[in-house]
C-alpha cells in the first residue's frame, strides 16, 4: 500500500487555520481562567479514597453516612464501573488529616462489611503546592531547551515556530480539559510533555524537509517551498500519528481507570500536534518571513559536520 | 543534508567511503556485534518471565532467638499440617524463605507460622510476605533479576514524611541552654532571665558589658556551635546566639539518619519484607511499604514518638525549678526534672505478661551506661520512689494564615504520662521489668524501644496506598494494552511496508525486549505510568522507520532500488537523530524535575528513546541487508 502523492495547498489555508488556532487558543484561555481547570489531589491537597462494593453502590447513600459521621464537604461518585466509588474530602481542619482515610474506611466498612480499599491516597498541602509549582518548571524549562535546541540547529524562526506550536498545544489540551472538567492530576501533566515531546518530533521532522528543500530548490517562492515539504511529509507524518494513535487508544480502552486520563491527553495532544506541526510551525515561518538566505549557511556550518 | 547527494558519499553510518563491498551489506562483524546486543538484551530481559512464588520469610530480631534450620523445619512442619502447600525453602545468613503453594497460602501460612514461632510473647521472629524468585540459576549467575513491581502494581503503601527540625532544633537550643546556664553560673557571670529561647536563636541579657564581655568569651571558648552576636537584649547589654548554618545542617543529618535506621527496624518489626526508606531533600523520608493493606497500623508504628522516662520523685526539700508536677491515679506527684536514664539507653525490650497477676509487662535491658547510672543513682536512693514517664509526641495540625492564604499546619505536642510510681527496694540493675501500661501499649512501647527513638518527630505529608486487587487489575490491563497497542501496530506495518514493515516488526520487538533488558540491569521499578510509556514507546518507536522508508520511496523514483535503499536510510538520520535528541531532552526533564508517577513513565521514555534508536537505524539496517543487500533489484517493493 502506498500514500497517495498529494499536493495539497496546505499554507492558502494558512488564515483560516490561524483563526482556527487563535480561536482555540483564547477558548481555552478564557475557559481556564473563568472554570479553571478540575485539578486533582495531586495539586489541591485533600483525601480520596476509593472503594469497591461486592453489589452496585450508591453514591448519596455514601454521602448521607459520611456526612451522619461528620465527615461533611465529601465529593462521592462512581468510578469507572457502578460498584466502584470514589471519595474526595478536602483539606480537613481539626482531624489529623493523614488519619481521615482510615477513618472513612473504617465507617464505610461498619456499614458495608463486604467494602474493600482499592486505594486510599492524602496528600498534604504543602507537596501539592510543590508539585504545582514542580510541575509549571517542567513544562516551561522543557519549552525553553527545545527552544534552544532549535535554535542551534535550525535558525531563530524555526526556534519560535515550534515552540509557540508547543504552546498551542499544550493550551489547547488543557482547554479541553478544562471544557470537560476532566480532572487534572500528576498522569495528565506527565502526558501534556509527553505531547510536547510528541509534538515536538513531528515539527521537527517537518522543520528538517523545509530546510533541505530550502537549500536544494533553488527557485520557488517560501510559500511554496514550505508546501512542497508539507506534502513530502504528509504521509510520513499521518502513518506516525495513526501507529501513535492505535497505541493511544489501546491504552484509553484497555488501560483501565488509573491512567485513563494519561491516555486522553496525549491522544487530543497527538491529534493537535499534527495539526500544528503543520499550520501552526510551517505557518510561523511565513508569519516571520523566512527567506532561502535564512538557511544558507556557510560551508564549514554544513549539518553533516554540526551534528551533535 | 541536501548536498551529500552522491550515494558513494561517506556514510553517517560509518561506511568507509569507497568501500568496494556489495551495495547494502555490513561486513560480518557489524552483523556479529548486532546479534551479541540483541542476545545479552534477551538475558538481562529473560528473568521477567519468571513470575515469582510467594513465600513466607522468616527473620529473628534479636540474637538470643538465632534463625537456624531447627526453626525453619519447625516452620513447615507447622505449615504441612495445618494443610499449606511447602514447595521449597532456603536459609541464608540473616533470612529463611518458605514458598507455598498460592497467594492464599501465604496470607494463611503467615498467621500459622508467626504463632508457631512466637509462642507468648511477640517479637522473637518476624513473618513477612515475599516474592521468591524462580529465575533459573543460569541467568541468576549473569546478574540478570527482573524489574521490581512498583506499588501501584504490587499494592501497598506510601508514605512521604517531613522530619520536624524546628522542634528539633528547638529541642537542641534548649539543651544548649541549660549547658550555657550551667557554664554562666559556674563563672559566677551575672545573667538576666531564665528562658533565653528565641524562636530559633537565644537572647541572654546582662547586668553589665563586663559581664556580657566575660560571658562572650567563655562561651565562645566552650559552644563552638554558635554564631554569637553582640546586640542589646531588652534594652540591657545582651549576647544573640544563632546556631551554624553548617552545625544546622550537621544536626539534620544526624536527626534524618536516626530516623531513618529506626524507621527501617520498626518496619522491619512490622514484617514487610523489602521496604524502601530513604531521604529525599534536606528534612523528608519517603518510606515505600510493599504489599502492605492496612497502612493504619503502619502509620501508628512509623509516626510513633514514644519513650520512657526515668526519675527520682523529688524529696520535699527539693528546689520548685528543678521539679515539675505531673498526676498519677488522681493524686499529683512532684518529680525531679533530671532524667536517671531514658528510652534512648534500652538495648531490648520484649512485652511479656506477669505471672503473678496476669497483666502485660515490658521487660527492659538497658545498655552499660544506663545500667551503671540506674545502678548507681538507685543505690543511694533506696527507700525513696522512682517515678515512670511515658512520654508520647502527637501530631495535630492548626489553621495558620500564610502569604494570606488560609492552610492548615501540622505541628507537634507533648504529652508526658506517669505509668508508675514505685518505691525503690533495692538498687536496680540492667534489667528490670514495667507495668501499668494497657497490652496495645506495653506493645508498641516494646517495639519502639528495641527499634530506637526517633530523634526528631515527623508527620506525614503524602500517603498513596493501593489495594491489593487494584494492583492486579493494574498489571492485567497494562499488560493488556501493551499487547492490543503491539499487535495493532505489527500489523499495520506489515500491511503498509511489506516487508521493510517485517524488518521494522522485528526491530520493533527486539526494541521491547533492551527496553526491559536495560531498566532491569538499572533496577527500575515498573509502574503503570511506566507501562504507558512502553506502550507509547512502541507506537513512537517505528517513527523513524517510517522515515526512513518514507524516504526510499521518494528516493526510488530517481535512483536505482540499492541506491534508494542506501539514500534512504542515510538521508534520515539526520531527521531522526534531530527528533529523538529533542524528545529524549523533554524525557531528562521529566525525569530531574518530576516525582512519582512522572519520574516513571520518564525513565522508560528515556530509555525507549535510545533502544529504539539502536534498532530502528542498525537493527532495521542489518535486516534490510540481509534481505536485499548485495542482489540485483528490479524495484523496491515498500
Amino acid at each position: 500500500m502506498k500514500f497517495p502523492e498529494t499536493n495539497i495547498d496546505f499554507m492558502g489555508k494558512r488564515k483560516i487555520s490561524g483563526v482556527i488556532s487563535i480561536v482555540l487558543v483564547l477558548v481555552s484561555l478564557i475557559t481556564m481562567a473563568v472554570t479553571g481547570l478540575n485539578l486533582g489531589l495531586d495539586f489541591t491537597g485533600g483525601t480520596l479514597v476509593e472503594v469497591e462494593f461486592a453489589e452496585s453502590a450508591n453514591p448519596n447513600e455514601i454521602r448521607q453516612l459520611l456526612e451522619t459521621n461528620g465527615y461533611e464537604n465529601g465529593v462521592v461518585q462512581y468510578f469507572g464501573t457502578e460498584r466502584d466509588l470514589l471519595i474526595r474530602m478536602p483539606s480537613q481542619t481539626d482531624t489529623a488529616q493523614a488519619n481521615l482515610g482510615d477513618e472513612i474506611l473504617s465507617a464505610l466498612r461498619s456499614a458495608h462489611p463486604d467494602v474493600v480499599m482499592r486505594q486510599s491516597n492524602y496528600v498534604g498541602p504543602a507537596v501539592g503546592e510543590e508539585l504545582t509549582e514542580d510541575g509549571g518548571l517542567a513544562l516551561l524549562t522543557a519549552l525553553f531547551v527545545v527552544m534552544i535546541y532549535i535554535f542551534f540547529r535550525f535558525t531563530k524562526q524555526f526556534s519560535v515556530g515550534a515552540v509557540v506550536a508547543l504552546i498551542h498545544d499544550v493550551l489547547i489540551v488543557l482547554g479541553i480539559f478544562a471544557v470537560a472538567q476532566w480532572t487534572f492530576d500528576l498522569s495528565v501533566l506527565a502526558a501534556l510533555l509527553a505531547v510536547i515531546g510528541y509534538s515536538l518530533n513531528d515539527t521537527i521532522v517537518v522543520s528538517d524537509r523545509i530546510r533541505e528543500n530550502f537549500r536544494k530548490i533553488r527557485k520557488g517562492a517560501s510559500f511554496d517551498v514550505i508546501n512542497t515539504s508539507l506534502n513530502q511529509t504528509l504521509g510520513r507524518t499521518l502513518v506516525t500519528s495513526m501507529t501513535t494513535l492505535f497505541v493511544l487508544l489501546a491504552l484509553l480502552f484497555a488501560g483501565g481507570e488509573m491512567i485513563r486520563g494519561f491516555a486522553l491527553a496525549l491522544t487530543i495532544g497527538v491529534v493537535v500536534g499534527t495539526y500544528s506541526s503543520i499550520y501552526v510551525a510551517a505557518n510561523m515561518l511565513l508569519v516571520m518571513n523566512i527567506t532561502r538566505e535564512d538557511l544558507l549557511v556557510p560551508e564549514k556550518d554544513s549539518p553533516e559536520n554540526a551534528m551533535p | 543534508m541536501a548536498r551529500s547527494s552522491g550515494l558513494v558519499g561517506e556514510s553517517l553510518l560509518g561506511m568507509p567511503k569507497g568501500s568496494n563491498r556489495a551495495p547494502n551489506t555490513f561486513s560480518i562483524t557489524r552483523y556479529v556485534i548486532i546479534l551479541f546486543v540483541v542476545v545479552i538484551g534477551g538475558i538481562y530481559a529473560a528473568p521477567n518471565l519468571y513470575q515469582p512464588d510467594p513465600a513466607l520469610q522468616i527473620k529473628s530480631t534479636n540474637e538470643a532467638n538465632p534463625l537456624n534450620q531447627t526453626v525453619v523445619d519447625k516452620a513447615i512442619a507447622e505449615l504441612s499440617a495445618q494443610g499449606v502447600q511447602v514447595t521449597g525453602s532456603e536459609l541464608t545468613e540473616n533470612a529463611a524463605l518458605i514458598r507455598v503453594g498460592s497467594d492464599e497460602d501465604q496470607l494463611r501460612g503467615r498467621d500459622l507460622v508467626s504463632a508457631a514461632l512466637n509462642p507468648g510473647s511477640d517479637g522473637r521472629y518476624v513473618v513477612a510476605l515475599n516474592r521468591a524468585s524462580t529465575t533459573p540459576q543460569w541467568l541468576q549467575d549473569f546478574g540478570g533479576k527482573p524489574m521490581s513491581l512498583g506499588l501501584d502494581l504490587s499494592g501497598g503503601v506510601h508514605f512521604l514524611l517531613q522530619v520536624d527540625m524546628d522542634k528539633f532544633l528547638g529541642d537542641r537550643i534548649r539543651s544548649n541552654q541549660e549547658a550555657i546556664r550551667d557554664l554562666l553560673v559556674s563563672e559566677r557571670i551575672r545573667y538576666v532571665g531564665r528562658d533565653w529561647v528565641d524562636g530559633q536563636q537565644l537572647s541572654i541579657g546582662f547586668q553589665s558589658e563586663e559581664a556580657r564581655d566575660a560571658a562572650e568569651e567563655q562561651i565562645s571558648k566552650t559552644f563552638d556551635a554558635f554564631q554569637i552576636l553582640t546586640r542589646d537584649v531588652d534594652g540591657r547589654p545582651g549576647l544573640r546566639l544563632n546556631l551554624l548554618e553548617e552545625t544546622i545542617r550537621e544536626l539534620e543529618d544526624l536527626a534524618i539518619q536516626q530516623n531513618l535506621q529506626s524507621l527501617r527496624n520498626r518496619v522491619n518489626e512490622l514484617g514487610v519484607s523489602e521496604p524502601l526508606v530513604q531521604r529525599l531533600g534536606r528534612s523528608r523520608i519517603v518510606l515505600d511499604l510493599p504489599g502492605v493493606q492496612d497502612s493504619a497500623r503502619a502509620k501508628e508504628i512509623i509516626n510513633k514518638f514514644a519513650n520512657l522516662e526515668f526519675r527520682l520523685v523529688a524529696l520535699p526539700n527539693a528546689r520548685p525549678s528543678q521539679t515539675e508536677t505531673h498526676e498519677y491515679e488522681g493524686a499529683p506527684v512532684v518529680l525531679e526534672t533530671r532524667n536517671i536514664v531514658t528510652g534512648d539507653q534500652v538495648t531490648n525490650a520484649l512485652q511479656e505478661y506477669d505471672p503473678e497477676s496476669g497483666l502485660p509487662q515490658v521487660s527492659i535491658t538497658l545498655d552499660n551506661d544506663g545500667g551503671r547510672a540506674m545502678n548507681e543513682i538507685t543505690k543511694d536512693h533506696v527507700g525513696d520512689s522512682m517515678a515512670i514517664l511515658f512520654k508520647e509526641l502527637k501530631v495535630r495540625s492548626r489553621k495558620v494564615v500564610e502569604d494570606g492564604v488560609e492552610i492548615l499546619k501540622p505541628y507537634t505536642v507533648e504529652e508526658k504520662r506517669l505509668i508508675n510510681v514505685a518505691t525503690i527496694q533495692s538498687a536496680l540493675g540492667f534489667r528490670f521489668r514495667i507495668t501499668g501500661l494497657g497490652l496495645g501499649e506495653a506493645r508498641d512501647l516494646a517495639l519502639l524501644l528495641r527499634a530506637g527513638a526517633l530523634a526528631a518527630p515527623m508527620y506525614i505529608v503524602e500517603e498513596r496506598t493501593v489495594g491489593a486487587s487494584l494492583g492486579e487489575e493494574n498489571i492485567d490491563k497494562g499488560t493488556q494494552s501493551i499487547v492490543i497497542g503491539f499487535a495493532l501496530v505489527l500489523v499495520f506495518m506489515l500491511f503498509y511496508y511489506k516487508w521493510f514493515g517485517f524488518a521494522a516488526n522485528v526491530a520493533l520487538t527486539v526494541n521491547l525486549v533492551l527496553m526491559v533488558a536495560i531498566m532491569s540491569v538499572l533496577g527500575a521499578t515498573l509502574t503503570l505510568p511506566g507501562i504507558a510509556g512502553i506502550v507509547l514507546t512502541v507506537g513512537m518507536a517505528v517513527d523513524a522507520n517510517v522515515l526512513i522508508f518514507a524516504r526510499i520511496r521518494e528516493e526510488a523514483k530517481e535512483r536505482s532500488p540499492q541506491q534508494a535503499i542506501s539514500a534512504g536510510f542515510d538521508r534520515a538520520l539526520l531527521t531522526i537523530l534531530d527528533a529523538n535528541i529533542t524528545t529524549f531532552f523533554v524525557a531528562i526533564i521529566l525525569l530531574s524535575v518530576g516525582s512519582g508517577p512522572v519520574r516513571g513513565f520518564a525513565v522508560t521514555l528515556a530509555v525507549g528513546i535510545v533502544t529504539s534508536m539502536f534498532t530502528a537505524i542498525l537493527g532495521t539496517r542489518a535486516l534490510v541487508n540481509l534481505m536485499y543487500g548485495g542482489r540485483k533489484l528490479e524495484k523496491v517493493s515498500i
